[in-house]
């Protein structure tokens, strides 16, 4: 007698459950466009928010209502931009350039020294808040790695001489270090630049830029002056190239005082 | 006066986790930022409450009359399940926002002991249904305190210099510890 009882008390919390959950599972059914599911596994998965939304499953959902644009998601690039048209059943939108973080910075600690020693949180954004940062230069680098740190890509690394180093083949150009650091000098550029560039990011006048550091721009215009097409421009004491204009003829290489305009870092194919 | 008396007892003196040690698996796992933790919190407090009322009903109205208590702990396993199961349905329809808030803390209850272990201290303590439910409402706020007191430690330890040796998983135990001592001071203070 028992046995049937056990058996039948419990099988019918079973079955009264069992048949709960499926009523409620037709109730309640969400139906969900298909195509987001597919979508989101397209998508890189990095969460980075580059696209301006706070997850990968969030930019897919509106992918499918429609309210932006496919070739939003960065770091995909064109690759996955087009699988994603293909599952939208539209023709192709995606960017052609591939774009990557450059850091526009090679003021180390051997060259641009510090004001004072700081032994807080190794963080920039806690260093910045305390004084205004501890380097000299208030426009260069603090090295304590936190655009490194926030890369989801684990493109970004500090090097030897405590300055950030991009990957470029790991760079997806999602902008996240970007917004990290507290002295933006790291910018969004397109892979395929070419020509020089001035890693600098100072606008204090010359003279306080000798004081604090080896390397920085002074903003006297002797590149500008030696350039012949006219891409170089200063403003608010940094010389800065447009690639578009740069032939890399190099001219303004040695005419720079300081000795800072370089090659603009690209991946060896 | 006796149902503060458990509500006191449930919060602080005897705080399901650090003075009975039972989930200590979403205490650790789930206390490494306070958004998530309350998260995590407001999830127990739901369905701890159900399922205390819900187990407490099928105890009184089934297991015992028929004298079948020794079947409890698969019957309220079986109601805990398939609680949880139809809360994230019907979470998913009415609420989405909350579905997502919670994510995998929701199914992830369905496995935490201290949801069985109140089910089972009710019908041991012999509670009717408004002690069951002050009982579960108060250990739940008291799972909730204590995660969220762990998780305001861990955030700071995260910016603290910790010795090299006890980074990580050993500190956060150690941090836990002397939580737990703490607490401990509680007892004593209201007797059932």
């Amino acid at each position: 007698m028992d046995l049937f009882l056990s058996l039948a008390i419990i099988g019918g919390l079973g079955l009264l459950f069992g048949g709960l959950l499926a009523f409620a599972a037709q109730r309640f059914a969400v139906e969900e466009d298909p195509r987001v599911e597919t979508i989101c596994d397209l998508l890189p998965g990095a969460n980075c928010g580059a696209c301006g939304f706070p997850g990968c499953i969030n930019f897919a959902e509106n992918i499918v209502k429609g309210s932006v644009n496919i070739n939003s998601c960065i770091p995909g690039g064109k690759a996955v931009c087009d699988s994603i048209c293909e599952v939208m059943g539209v023709a192709s939108a995606a960017l052609e350039t591939k774009l990557v973080a450059e850091v526009c910075c090679i003021g180390s600690a051997a060259v641009a020294p510090d004001r004072f020693e700081y032994h807080g949180v190794k963080d920039c954004k806690a260093a910045m808040a305390y004084s205004g940062g501890f380097k000299a230069c208030a426009y260069g680098c603090l090295g304590l790695g936190t655009c490194a740190g926030c890369c989801p890509f684990d493109a970004l690394h500090m090097g030897a001489d405590g300055l950030p180093v991009v990957d470029l083949e790991r760079c997806t150009g999602c902008g996240i270090c970007v917004k990290a650091c507290p002295r933006n000098i790291i910018r969004v550029v397109t892979a395929d630049r070419h020509g020089k560039y001035v890693p600098c990011n100072s606008k204090d006048r010359g003279k306080v830029v000798r004081e604090v550091c080896e390397v920085g721009c002074i903003g006297d215009k002797a590149c500008v002056k030696a350039c012949p097409r006219g891409a170089i421009t200063v403003t608010d004491n940094l010389a800065v190239i447009d690639s578009a204009k740069c032939d890399d003829c190099g001219k303004c290489v040695p005419a720079c005082r300081r000795n800072i305009i370089k090659d603009v870092i690209k991946t060896h194919h | 006066m006796e149902l503060l008396a458990i509500i006191f007892v449930a919060i602080l003196a005897n705080n399901i986790v650090l003075n009975q040690f039972l989930g200590i698996c979403p205490f650790l796992g789930v206390s490494k930022r306070i958004e998530t933790s309350l998260g995590m919190g407001m999830a127990v407090i739901f369905v701890m409450t159900l399922a205390a009322i819900v187990t407490w009903i099928v105890d009184i109205l089934l297991l015992v009359p028929f004298g079948l208590t020794y079947l409890r702990t698969i019957a309220f396993i079986l109601i805990i399940a398939a609680l949880v199961q139809f809360v994230e349905i019907v979470l998913k329809k009415t609420n989405p926002t909350l579905f997502r808030a919670l994510g995998i803390y929701l199914p992830l209850i369905t496995t935490n002991c201290t949801i069985l272990g109140v089910a089972i201290l009710n019908v041991q303590a012999a509670h009717n249904i408004i002690e069951t439910i002050v009982y579960a409402i108060a250990t739940a706020i008291g799972f909730t305190i204590a995660l969220v007191i762990m998780a305001g430690i861990r955030e700071r330890l995260e910016l603290a210099n910790v010795p090299g040796l006890l980074r990580g998983a050993a500190v956060t135990l150690v941090s836990a510890g002397i939580l737990s001592l703490a607490f401990m001071g509680f007892i004593g203070i209201v007797t059932l």
